[in-house]
């Protein structure tokens, strides 16, 4: 393949999947408590998305990625020191809030205007990346917006593969109702790509790679600008926790043959 | 005065959607109780469907309709359903979160200088637009109203009742829509290979396999092939859909004893589906993901664990069995054969 590719992803932090998250309503609408004290990752979706990215660049001689994340300074700082050691980006950080319950085309109007101020992307060649849904506002918007915003008719959401072709036109695979994949193909770049979770593994952490990564990235992060997002007449009526609690019975001492028993029933009641 | 329209679109059978119906249902409601007028809107690949389709008494009718618009794409059904909001000028549009209208309407609601918010589980209040959605993959659950208009609610399947009605005596009116030029060509649906043993949401029963499957035993040994036609032959005998804990379908990757019929399209939670069946019993999972965010939806759930003090399972699952699962389902398969047989 002869193609140069300009990958740019859209990735944002999220609170590590694994801890309890607690609602709370400050004087600048709701958030999660303690969540600047959460431990964060980078989004699955949008870390899949970038994954992808860095593989098709290293088929793809004369590519570049750049990581455009819209959050917190310390919070980006913190989930940089592992994903530099995942993969080569270029780092584009603004800080700014993220979580939730901030207003989707807020942050599509900034990501969309960072990308726009990109020195040297070429935006014939741009293929707009992110996850399909993140795991804090779960809307799949926020890409499609920035997408719109770029000028970008040609967009895929719920991306599980992408293969590009000599001519330099791609067929991609998503997630449809029912299980299973609609393919499409699309004459070339640009074009924006919702991944879903892909086909590729997480990879492993490489330690030159993060010092390579970790030269530029220290740097932009102590020149990321500010952006403030407006509320833009979203109003929260409520925030809280789902009141459902199950009260479990647990069988210790039931032997196999018991248990069997009582789950056909179990499947067979309606 | 609010001004409603209910965008739908047909499937490959002609007939619109249930997801679309049901939007009909919801649109129909909201327009009685805020005293708007209602618009339906209807993406179909041919003028002829549109015209049978059912619509309740008094809506307005418009469609788009073309060859264009049988396949699934962002620069035909962005420009179709943009054309068929800008003709009804509704302030508020209704439409189902499948996977058609949610990959492009976003940017319609950008086209039209308004907002958008899906997944939308319930449309309340009273003489305002209250909408409710989930938040942090189904941890948080939120009700939010906008100023802006149009405001486009995209709403999650089930919510409403289908809209049954019968065909429509309405005039409708055909809307032109400019195509710009098509640059990406819908080649047809394709089933993972291992089709049968994806997430069915047709399902009665979802059936979770964990990481426990894949790890050593009382024996010490790894069983993952007697694992895999343990879960195989249930999902065989009981009709079951598959899911999978997101570390089960990792350890592919990371060269560990895998289940080979488990790709990402089973995993359920932070990174996978949310599904909605009746019942559902994990097995040999441990962890938040399978019990709390992949369940949310999950009727009747039950759980069998060698772990007595699986924290995510107290308050979330019905029923948890204390016991090793490879004996469990040997006996469960044996029951269930001798029951079909």
């Amino acid at each position: 393949m002869g193609n140069a590719l300009h990958v740019v992803v859209c990735a944002g932090t999220v609170p590590d999947p694994l801890q309890t998250l607690e609602p709370i309503t400050g004087p600048n609408g709701p958030g999660v408590k303690n969540e600047m004290m959460l431990p964060a990752v980078l989004d699955p979706w949008a870390a899949s998305a970038l994954y992808e990215a860095a593989n098709l660049v290293a088929r793809n001689p004369g590519s570049k990625v750049w990581l455009v994340s819209l959050g917190s300074k310390a919070k980006l700082q913190q989930v940089m020191m592992a994903v530099a050691q995942k993969v080569s980006f270029e780092l584009v950080p603004i800080d700014g809030p993220i979580g939730g319950f901030t207003d989707a085309h807020a942050t599509a109007a900034v990501l969309a205007e960072a990308i726009a101020a990109l020195p040297g992307l070429n935006r014939e060649r741009l293929l707009l990346f992110g996850g399909w849904e993140s795991a804090t506002r779960g809307a799949g918007v926020t890409l499609q917006l920035v997408g719109e915003r770029l000028g970008i008719i040609d967009q895929f959401q719920g991306v599980d593969q992408i293969e590009f072709r000599e001519d330099g036109s791609f067929e991609v695979l998503e997630r449809v109702e029912g299980g299973k994949h609609q393919a499409s193909v699309c004459m070339g770049t640009p074009a924006v790509l919702g991944w879903a979770t892909g086909n590729l593994a997480e990879p492993r952490n490489n330690p030159q790679t993060g010092m390579a990564n970790m030269r530029t990235i220290m740097p932009a992060l102590q020149k990321a600008k500010p952006a403030a997002l407006q509320a833009d007449g979203l109003h929260y009526i409520s925030v809280a926790l789902p009141k459902q609690h199950r009260t479990t019975r647990i069988e210790k001492d039931m032997t196999p043959d018991a248990i069997a028993r009582e789950l056909v029933e179990w499947i067979g009641a309606e | 005065m609010e001004s409603i329209l209910a965008l739908t679109h047909v499937d490959e059978s002609g007939s619109l959607t249930k997801a679309s119906l049901e939007i009909v249902t919801a649109a129909a409601e909201l327009a009685s109780r805020l005293g708007a007028s209602l618009t339906m809107g209807i993406v179909a690949p041919d003028a002829k469907t549109a015209a049978t389709t059912p619509a309740p008494a008094g809506a307005r009718l418009l469609a788009v309709t073309g060859e264009a618009f049988a396949q699934a794409r962002y620069a035909s059904d962005a420009a179709a359903c943009e054309a068929l909001c800008r003709a009804a000028q509704a302030t508020i549009v209704l439409a189902p979160t499948g996977s058609r209208f949610a990959r492009v309407l976003a940017g319609v609601a950008y086209r039209l200088g308004g907002v958008i918010d899906t997944h939308l589980t319930a449309i309340g209040g009273a003489e305002s637009v209250e909408a409710t959605r989930w938040f942090y993959r189904q941890r948080i659950e939120g009700i939010l109203s906008r100023e802006a208009r149009p405001w486009f609610l995209l709403l999650e399947a089930g919510t409403h009742a289908a809209f049954t009605a019968d065909s429509a005596d309405a005039q409708v009116e055909q809307v032109p829509v400019e195509l710009p030029a098509l640059r990406t060509t819908v080649s047809g649906l394709r089933a993972p290979a291992q089709g049968a043993q994806t997430i069915r949401p047709d399902a009665k029963l979802l059936f979770v396999a964990g990481a426990g499957w894949t790890k050593k035993q009382s024996d010490g040994k790894v069983h993952a092939a007697e694992a895999g036609e343990l879960i195989l032959g249930f999902l065989r005998l009981a009709g079951a859909s598959l899911g999978s804990s997101k570390s089960l379908v990792d350890q592919g990757g990371d060269g560990q004893p895998v289940l080979p019929f488990l790709t990402h399209m089973n995993q359920i939670g932070q990174t996978g589906a949310t599904p909605r069946h009746a019942k559902g019993l994990s097995t040999c999972c441990h962890g938040e993901e399978p019990h709390v965010v992949g369940w949310r939806f999950i009727g009747e759930r039950r759980a069998i664990s060698l772990d007595p003090n699986c924290g995510w399972t107290r308050g979330k699952a019905d029923v948890v069995y204390v016991a090793d699962a490879f004996e469990v389902m040997a006996k469960l398969n044996g029951l269930l054969d001798a029951h079909k047989g």
